[in-house]
């Protein structure tokens, strides 16, 4: 039986966080910007496009995460499109973060002052103008926070693709805890490494979030 | 040639699908009750003016909030039986509920005591208070109050979180569906039947939350 050191299994868990990492930025990126367009829709669009949107986000945030991958992975195939476990992991983290960006989001336009809308009205703006010059900068300023944290969810809610099969860190995690017969030792660095990635994050969004207080105070 | 849906072909597991809802609610109520409480105990402890235990408690939630809950989970049940530590399926599966609710709720239930105007813990100390009815009366109960639409949010989010539990073998809901279609083959219709009973399940929680709150903090008509 061949002997694995602590160095072997770091190393193979470090390059499966690769694919973690990877997975979270895609879904992170594009999620985002399927949220500002949905956020588009949300704040402007007719009566029913904007509930359509409501739903949406209701549905992605009243059903787990898991049960969305799994409709990915076996629904895709009947409608005729194969996915491969990569493709539904990311297509599925990718909606699951539009949702929680769009509802994120929205409060924070709907936080910027009322007058900021009615004075940019007043200057004869129409939407695309008071969206880009008056409204989302101020929201920006108040959302960076909440937005850096929300990207701890997704690089947390990645491991959850391991269960459709999707290699990354968990995955393989499973994988090297069955072939060492290490699982304290594995799971326990698999959850260093989430640390490593995560924490700082988090340090970060709360650092944002100190900065606004004493802007506003 | 199309695909055939047959959402039929869940009726005859029905039962089995029950069973899955009430496990899955015994996790949720489980982790929600003692969940919150240690996250109460562990927000108490961290205002506390003991700097080792506040560290402490800092430390768990720092560990738990940055590591995702599939990974508590085995570790729990996978890692501790290597330490002399067996948890069955339920057991693991709960354990890890506690524990994960417990580290958000201490930040959140810390908010909301921060929250509170320092003046407020003066006078009731002036009232001649102990410390236990200062923090039950002045401190825990508006700050409860203040934070419990949070609290609520993120006992829905365990409680949908609990799907992953079924990786365990816990026989949740989750795992009723992955059983079922693995009898029928029918994935599709099972998964989109089952994350409708989530999507029901997590509603009707939110109203229990909300209906709970309203109750818990109604104002009382003093005198």
């Amino acid at each position: 039986m061949p002997e694995f050191t602590l160095w072997d299994i770091v190393y193979n868990l470090l390059l499966a966080a690769r694919w973690t990492v990877l997975l979270s930025l895609v879904a992170f990126v594009v999620g985002g910007v399927v949220a500002l367009l949905l956020l588009l829709v949300r704040t402007a669009g007719s009566r029913w496009a904007s509930r359509l949107v409501r739903g949406y986000v209701e549905l992605f945030q009243g059903t787990p995460l898991l049960m969305q991958l799994f409709i990915l992975f076996f629904g895709l195939p009947l409608i005729g499109i194969d996915v491969s476990p990569w493709i539904a992991a990311m297509l599925g983290l990718t909606l699951f973060t539009s949702a929680f960006l769009t509802e994120i989001w929205r409060g924070c336009v709907e936080s910027v002052n009322k007058g900021q809308w009615e004075a940019s009205a007043t200057l004869g703006m129409n939407f695309t103008q008071q969206m880009r010059y008056i409204i989302l900068p101020q929201a920006l300023r108040i959302g960076i926070a909440p937005t850096v944290g929300f990207s701890v969810q997704v690089v947390k809610g990645t491991a959850v693709t391991s269960i459709i099969g999707f290699v990354e860190l968990t995955k393989a995690g499973s994988m090297i805890s069955n072939a060492t017969y290490a699982p304290f030792t594995v799971y326990g660095c698999v959850a260093v490494l989430y640390f490593v990635i995560c924490y700082p994050l988090s340090l970060y969004a709360r650092r944002l979030e100190g900065k606004l207080h004493n802007v506003s105070r | 040639m199309a695909y055939q849906f047959d959402f039929g072909a869940i009726l005859p597991h029905w039962k089995l699908l029950l069973d899955g809802v009430v496990l899955t609610t015994e996790l949720a109520a489980i982790g929600a009750v003692a969940g919150v409480g240690l996250g109460i105990l562990g927000a108490w402890a961290r205002s506390a003016r003991t700097p080792v235990i506040s560290q402490i408690v800092g430390i768990y939630v720092e560990l738990i909030r940055n590591t995702p809950f599939l990974v508590q989970l085995f570790f729990i049940f996978f890692g501790l039986p290597a330490v002399g530590i067996k948890l069955s399926e339920f057991q693991a599966a709960s354990l890890a509920m506690i524990i994960n609710l417990g580290a958000y709720s201490t930040e959140i239930v810390r908010a909301g005591i921060q929250a509170i105007p320092q003046g407020q813990i003066e006078a009731a100390q002036s009232l001649a208070m102990n410390r236990v009815q200062v923090f039950r009366y002045i401190i825990i109960r508006p700050a409860l109050k203040k934070i419990w639409p949070a609290l609520s949010s993120q006992v829905v989010i365990v409680m949908l979180g609990s799907s992953v539990c079924s990786q365990i073998a816990a026989e949740e809901l989750t795992f009723a569906a992955n059983y079922i279609q693995g009898m029928n083959f029918r994935a599709f219709e099972v998964y989109f039947v089952t994350t409708g009973m989530y999507l029901v399940m997590s509603i009707v929680l939110r109203q229990i939350l909300k209906i709970f709150g309203n109750f818990l903090f109604e104002r009382r008509h003093h005198a």
